[in-house]
């Protein structure tokens, strides 16, 4: 086991390369020094303050060096400050991840055990009308736009009918009034894409031997649905689920932005309409970098749910 | 030189040329495709299909009216208008808001009569807001022409490569699509459009770099699964070379994931553009698009009384487009493999 997790680390590590070289030729080959020293500084700071800006980042030494120094401080997570705010980077993350995570995850939650009802649901009624509805109902929830249902809720529930605040954030008891309407759309955006992948492996289950011979026994559908092909299902929805992970750290960004909630994504909506490159490029790292964790603990999830599968 | 060059490339002809070529294009492709047993068995069952053939005719509605806006002949006041100027021509201008079917300016003291009735109102410019809708579906086709034009080629090219020779091909390909599928996707196209800066040809150069993953992988996989097959094996034996069975044989049998890609695929282009005008990395400032009319629309909202006519136009086309592209995507890919539902 600690073998395992020791070589897919390795096994990651050319792809975290690969990742931090398309940031680096973003970042520094695309644009040259001189470019970003005026989009900091502003086009009218040049000669000494500019030179001295580019030699003090090292903008000016060769592209390797560049390069090699580069991969160091993001490893190392010394991801320097930002160009507009000034601020350290690895702070502001840290900050905002804390009420990121307050829409995310009970959204995530709710968006999960919904999917998984009305999937099971489906299965159960498989072919009818009604599954029908319910599938029609789940692809129209996925088509419409994340800042569309934002938009709308925040108009008429909260400016119109007045059940919530249209905006704001705060860490107190009755916080819970800021999160309700970010964590129902969050999980309405969710639920229709996650219903209909669940239903698909759960058909799929249904057509396996132990089905019929769960039936043959007498078990009863809803039975053999809610337990037996649940639980078989379970294995092949760790992947799926786990691989949520880095988006929930990294928050959503039209929602945490419209209602105005201090996370990464709201930081990052500000950052891409500011034009601070360096916010944007670190969080490119660190959701890969999440991304490449997840897998690992989808595998070893997979292990431990499936006897079956050894890691070696 | 580079003058006349630009001037050529930005004449209503050159423009109408490019967009009657593309649309000829996807009719020849589907012709060819059509050439194929499976396919026929498929568009015989598309034919059963209700949900499926309502979605492609909605598809194809949009497809008309982005079209007549696309194509553009000399005339009106900026030199050329699109032949949906043309016929659009009679709606009447306004001096700004109205509310739809109303008959009077928008909150306007001394109740003045408007020059003609719009179905859904008019924007604050006055003009007809059914008008800029229809307008906007220009931007969303020519983002999902531009982008699929570049990441279906990629994607099918390296999914089939990788699957038919494997190997060092297949690692170096697996390796990209792995890189890429790590990072967050819209994080990496907000890092390439904050670089390459705004526009529709770079939201399609974003779009379709980051786009061709998915494809690629379901064509790979299918590549294998044929490659197994006898008449591959048949076609070696004979003496044909690697590009013919790579072109004559293989990629027929897996064009259908294509075209299945390409309308989901499509689907998520018009989303992502309006997401990405949001944002402010889209479409450039002028661009009439659902995005930019959306996010208006937030602030009108707000107004008193609530200009909501705009938002929601823009909202109802957007998501009657990508639904029906999601249902008929789905329709497509039931008829090409009724067994898994």
């Amino acid at each position: 086991m600690f073998n395992y997790i020791i070589r897919r680390l390795l096994y990651s590590i050319p792809i975290l390369l690969g990742v931090i070289l398309i940031t680096f030729t973003l970042d520094s080959v695309m644009m040259t020094p001189n470019e970003k020293a005026s989009r900091v500084l502003g086009p009218k700071a040049v000669g000494k303050t500019r030179t001295e800006w580019i030699h003090n980042r090292g903008l000016d030494r060769p592209m390797p060096v560049q390069f090699v120094n580069y991969v160091k401080n993001l490893v190392t997570f010394n991801f320097g400050t930002t160009w507009v705010t000034g601020r350290d980077l690895s702070e502001t993350f840290l900050q905002g991840v804390g009420p990121s995570l307050c829409i995310t995850l009970p959204g995530f939650f709710a968006a999960l055990l919904g999917s998984l009802g009305l999937a099971l649901f489906q299965v159960f009624v498989r072919n009818s009308p009604v599954d029908r509805v319910l599938t029609l109902f789940s692809v129209a929830l996925m088509s419409v736009p994340t800042m569309v249902y934002v938009i709308f809720a925040q108009a008429f529930l909260a400016l119109n009918l007045r059940y919530f605040p249209a905006y704001g954030f705060a860490y107190e008891p009755g916080m819970l009034r800021f999160l309700l309407l970010p964590i129902v759309i969050f999980m309405l955006i969710n639920i229709g894409y996650d219903a209909r992948l669940y239903r698909a492996i759960f058909l799929e289950e249904i057509g396996q031997d132990y089905v019929r011979t769960a039936h043959a026994k007498g078990v009863s559908t809803a039975r053999v649905l809610a337990v037996h092909v649940f639980k078989n299902g379970l294995i092949a929805l760790i992947t799926l689920v786990v691989a949520q992970l880095p988006k929930l750290i990294l928050g959503s960004l039209l929602i945490e932005s419209l209602f105005g909630i201090p996370g990464i994504g709201s930081m990052l909506v500000q950052a891409i309409q500011t034009g601070d490159q360096p916010v944007v490029m670190v969080s490119v790292f660190l959701g890969s970098a999440l991304y490449l964790l997840s897998l690992i603990v989808t595998d070893i999830l997979y292990a431990w749910a499936d006897p079956r599968i050894r890691l070696s | 030189m580079k003058e006349t060059l630009e001037r050529l490339w930005e004449h209503w002809i050159t423009q109408d040329l490019l967009v009657i070529a593309g649309f000829a294009l996807v009719f020849w492709l589907l012709r060819r495709g059509a050439r194929n047993e499976r396919w026929q068995r498929a568009f015989q069952r598309m034919k059963r299909d209700r949900s499926g053939l309502i979605s492609l005719a909605v598809v194809l509605l949009y497809l008309g009216i982005g079209g007549l806006e696309m194509l553009r002949i000399p005339g009106g006041p900026y030199g050329t208008r699109s032949i949906l100027d043309v016929f659009t021509a009679g709606v009447a201008q306004e001096k700004t808001y109205s509310a739809p079917l109303a008959d009077e300016l928008l909150n306007s003291p001394r109740h003045e009569k408007l020059n003609g009735r719009h179905l859904l109102g008019t924007d604050v410019l006055g003009k007809d807001v059914l008008v800029q809708t229809l307008k906007a579906c220009r931007t969303a086709l020519i983002i999902g022409a531009l982008t699929s034009a570049i990441y279906v080629p990629l994607g099918a090219l390296l999914g089939i490569l990788a699957g038919y020779f494997r190997r060092r091909v297949d690692d170096v390909v697996q390796y990209l699509y792995s890189t890429l599928a790590s990072i967050p996707e819209v994080l990496l196209l907000v890092a390439i459009l904050m670089v390459l800066g705004k526009g529709l040809g770079t939201m399609a150069l974003a779009l379709g770099v980051t786009g061709w993953v998915t494809l690629c992988r379901l064509v790979r996989g299918e590549t294998m699964r044929q490659s197994e097959r006898p008449y591959v094996a048949a076609a070696r034996a004979l003496g044909q070379s690697h590009r013919n069975i790579v072109l004559r044989h293989l990629l027929p049998n897996v064009m259908h994931l294509v075209l299945i890609s390409f309308v989901l695929g499509f689907s998520g282009i018009v989303l992502a553009e309006a997401v990405l005008s949001y944002l402010g990395v889209g479409a450039p400032v002028g661009t009439s698009s659902w995005g930019a009319m959306i996010d208006s629309g937030r602030s009108e909202l707000a107004r008193d009384p609530a200009v909501w006519w705009n938002i929601s136009a823009a909202a109802t086309a957007l998501f009657i487009l990508v639904l029906s592209l999601n249902i008929l995507g789905d329709s497509l890919r039931r008829a090409f493999d009724p067994k898994r539902t």
